[in-house]
């Protein structure tokens, strides 16, 4: 995968499979600490100690139709190329926490890539999902709370695509000017 | 959110609302493979460039996601169901599809035979 947005997106459809229903996606991006973070946590069914420990391995899926998932190990690849690593904290009956950490201007360090197409992409599939997403950098920080946008449309579903296309853009517009609004060229460069 | 964000989700909400009290019948369904293997094939573009075609032509369809079925080698994979009709199954979809999917097949009924790839009876 080419982005870390698209990581995400894979993590947290772990999580909802896991029957989460509330998951906090934070990125944190530090400049001088050449540090880039991020965390996936939700409160889904957790894994136990023994599965945690093997959940690394390509081999190790709770999946019956076949004996394969690629998605955790691809990003703990992707972290430990990248001058990092990736962490699993799980509890059975209470969630799991996955961090994975970057070195922020490592040369193989995957962009972020489109998180607002990632978001709404989650929202689309989980119109009811307590969505926390938190992006600080150095020092400053967005917050968007898929709740507040929630109790704001009453009735209307969160799902419908006029009021997904309409966050796709505000999440966009908020992300450019978190990053100093230096348009495009600044975003590629992340 | 920003007051003038809250201001556009307010009038997008009573527009939306609208559109909901007059809509009658059974929806057509579009279901995206959302897997691993989906999201690495391009999933997310197909799926954005989805809703952003409904929104555009005010279309109203239930768009829905799965996991892996299997055919990942096809993917990005996108179901077609309308209702009372078999479902048909599209394959190695860009978004630069969409538009004819949706035209085509979701709005007037006629199946983009060149990128079929199952039909479900």
């Amino acid at each position: 995968m080419e982005e870390l947005a698209l990581h995400i997106l894979d993590l947290v459809q772990n999580a909802l499979a896991a029957g989460a229903t509330e998951v906090v996606i934070e990125i944190k991006e530090d400049t001088a600490g050449d540090r880039l973070v991020i965390t996936i946590t939700d409160n889904g069914c957790g894994m136990d100690q023994e599965f945690v420990r093997r959940v690394l391995d390509p081999f190790t899926t709770t999946r019956t139709t076949r004996r394969v998932g690629l998605g955790l190990s691809l990003l703990a690849m992707a972290a430990r190329q990248a001058g990092g690593d990736l962490q699993v904290a799980s509890e059975k009956g209470k969630g799991t926490t996955v961090t994975a950490t970057f070195r922020l201007q490592h040369w193989d360090r995957p962009p972020l890539g489109d998180v607002p197409a990632t978001l709404v992409t989650v929202l689309a599939g989980a119109p009811k999902l307590d969505l926390t997403y938190r992006h600080t950098v150095d020092g400053r920080t967005f917050t968007f709370r898929a709740w507040e946008v929630q109790r704001e449309l009453g009735g209307v579903p969160i799902n419908d695509p006029k009021v997904l296309t309409f966050l796709k853009r505000y999440l966009e517009e908020e992300l450019t000017s978190l990053h100093g609004g230096g348009g495009d060229d600044a975003e590629k460069l992340r | 959110m920003t007051l003038k964000s809250l201001d556009d989700l307010r009038r997008l909400r009573e527009e939306v609302q609208k559109e909901i009290e007059t809509r009658q019948g059974a929806e057509v369904q579009i279901i995206v493979g959302m897997g691993t293997c989906g999201i690495a094939a391009g999933a997310r573009e197909v799926m954005t460039a989805i809703l952003e075609e409904l929104a555009r032509r005010n279309i109203k369809a239930t768009v829905l996601q799965t996991g892996c079925i299997g055919m990942c080698e096809k993917e990005p994979l996108v179901d077609v169901v309308r209702p009372g009709e078999k479902r048909i199954t599209y394959g190695h979809v860009t978004p630069r599809d969409v538009p004819r999917i949706i035209g085509e097949h979701v709005v007037n009924g006629r199946i983009v035979e060149d990128l079929v790839v199952g039909r479900a009876n």
